[in-house]
């Protein structure tokens, strides 16, 4: 059920966010969410994308610093409260949520949280029990 | 039949014979450079020191120094000492920088350089029953011929194979059971990671020992090559300027090289005032060359930083001992009063498990130095998470600190971002500008 996210390391400086995205724009590659970490020195892009392994071909021959790694998806309402019932979730289960993003359908009423946790089997389980709908690529794809 | 030492009466001598065997042949020396070296002459004449006021050893330190930079300005005859029919050889330094150093050899100095190298390779547990690879350049490079040389004097079958062409190189080696393999440490970790790819475990191949040299290595990569060839690796010392390598050369014990100073006398100095200190401290490495006939320089600064030592050394040999050296004194950065050297950054990275791909920036703030450290990480050690990021560069600013004394900034950058000269990462930034 996992989602690949894409993950670049690129200097904290002017510039830099837009080289990755026209990389991407020019081989075709959509960008479905993004998120970026910052240090003063760094920062760490976290991109959904609709084809990861081109995505990743592309910016390695531009030698940037690349990791794939496997995310959670979840639905959640669009609508106040629902984010915390779901984070609420994964806290009586004890799982540690390294960060998370979110982003919004274009047409339906719903809400998307991308989830980066230690195990992401306990996380798929503990929100599957509570009644979420978790999301894969292909559900990311046809939004 | 295996032998302790090459030639015994030198490397075993007390020190008192030993003294006494330096002062003769630097009495002689000094008066054939003074006859035959206008350019040396000069420099004497200076200082105001003729060929009588050196009586002995102890009288060294009233010499002039050479430099690279006499060399550069009396190239390519002003240091030669005897007429060219008696030369038999030149070697060249590569010349990265700058002219090349053009240095002659008569029969005699080739006999001698030999006989240092010969010592070098017994050392090694090398004797006539041994096959000797060497694969360090031949032509104007001194490692070559050098070693060749001494392979020949000690009795060993030579392949003289030369650099490059590995495949070729592993297929002598293994055929004919070479048991004793000289070049450079970068080259022989390569051949070493090629043996394993061709699925060599280390006691299938033939080798029993290495004689390194020619490049800065650091003992975790000794380590790295003793354990993928399984032999023991000894370090080994020259420059094209006293002769090439084995002006010293490591013997079992693995803590230091002898120095041939029946050959090579070496002072320790202090690179600012250029005065002469005890063994022990740290300083530049001064080489007099005693018996060379053709280019015998004297006092000649090697920029090398390095440490002796007289303390008695387990396999018998009296010959002083130097350390590896520290780095170059043109290398050598005074970062908040500390003295860094490029080469520690670099063992720091060896032993946190990172590529020597690094940058110093050194800048002014505040009047007090600002201390950076660029370093470029592997896909394997990027993560996806800024804590685990930060913790990375805080564990390697906290290992560099422990190493050098004073707490560096380290920041992690992407493979290849570093600038590159010539394929090497420009190693050093100093933008302190200090009036």
């Amino acid at each position: 059920m996992a989602i690949k996210q894409l993950t670049v390391f690129v200097p904290n400086r002017k510039g830099t966010i837009v080289a990755v995205t026209d990389i991407l724009a020019k081989n075709g590659v959509n960008i479905r969410a993004l998120s970026i970490a910052e240090t003063e020195d760094f920062g760490i892009l976290r991109l959904i994308v609709s084809d990861e392994n081109a995505a990743e071909q592309v910016l390695k021959e531009n030698e940037y610093l690349i990791k794939i790694v496997d995310v959670v998806g979840v639905k959640i309402g669009d609508e106040p409260g629902k984010l915390t019932s779901a984070l609420d979730v994964l806290d009586k289960a004890d799982i540690n949520v390294e960060y998370l993003y979110a982003f919004m359908a274009r047409t339906e009423k719903h809400a998307y949280v991308v989830l980066r946790v230690e195990n992401n089997d306990d996380a798929e389980t503990a929100l599957k029990g509570a009644g979420f709908k978790l999301i894969s690529e292909a559900d990311i794809d046809k939004l | 039949m295996a032998q302790n030492y090459y030639q015994p009466e030198i490397e075993t001598m007390q020190p008192e014979a030993m003294k006494k065997l330096q002062s003769e042949k630097l009495v002689k020396q000094v008066k054939h450079v003074y006859e035959n070296v206008e350019y040396y002459r000069n420099l004497m004449d200076e200082k105001g020191v003729k060929p009588e006021d050196i009586k002995g050893i102890e009288d060294l330190h009233k010499l002039p120094f050479l430099s690279k930079a006499d060399l550069r300005e009396a190239y390519p005859y002003g240091l030669l000492a005897k007429p060219l029919g008696d030369c038999v050889r030149i070697q060249s330094t590569s010349g990265t920088t700058g002219r090349r150093v053009v240095a002659f050899y008569t029969q005699k100095d080739i006999d001698l350089w030999e006989d240092c190298c010969a010592r070098a390779i017994v050392a090694a547990g090398g004797s006539n029953e041994d096959v000797c690879q060497v694969a360090y350049g031949y032509g104007l490079f001194t490692g070559g011929p050098g070693l060749n040389g001494g392979s020949h004097k000690v009795g060993c079958l030579t392949l003289p194979m030369s650099s490059g062409n590995t495949e070729r190189q592993i297929q002598f080696m293994t055929d004919l059971n070479a048991t004793i393999l000289c070049c450079t440490p970068s080259y022989a970790a390569y051949i070493g990671e090629t043996l394993k790819e061709q699925g060599y475990k280390p006691e299938d191949i033939p080798l029993k020992a290495g004689i390194f040299g020619a490049e800065p290595w650091t003992e975790e990569m000794r380590r790295g090559i003793e354990k993928t060839l399984g032999i023991k690796a000894y370090d080994i010392y020259g420059l094209t300027e006293t002769t090439g390598p084995g002006v010293s050369f490591e013997c079992s014990a693995q803590t230091g090289m002898h120095i041939n100073e029946d050959h090579f006398y070496a002072e320790i100095i202090d690179p600012e005032t250029g005065e002469v200190l005890p063994d022990g401290e740290k300083g530049e490495l001064v080489f007099t060359s005693l018996d060379k006939e053709a280019f015998p320089l004297l006092r000649y600064r090697t920029r090398d930083i390095c440490v002796l030592s007289r303390e008695k050394c387990s396999c018998g040999r009296t010959l002083v001992k130097m350390a590896k050296p520290m780095g170059r004194t043109d290398d050598m950065l005074i970062i908040r009063g500390v003295n860094v050297f490029p080469s520690q950054i670099e063992t720091v990275l060896l032993n946190e498990g990172y590529e020597p791909n690094y940058q110093i920036v050194v800048d002014r703030a505040n009047n007090t130095d600002t201390f950076e450290v660029n370093v470029e990480m592997s896909p394997e050690q990027f993560t996806d998470k800024v804590s685990e990021v930060l913790a990375m560069e805080k564990k390697l600013a906290n290992a560099m600190k422990t190493m050098l004394g004073i707490n560096p900034i380290v920041h992690l950058v992407a493979p290849k971002s570093i600038a590159r000269s010539e394929g090497k990462a420009v190693r050093v930034i100093d933008k302190r500008k200090l009036v």
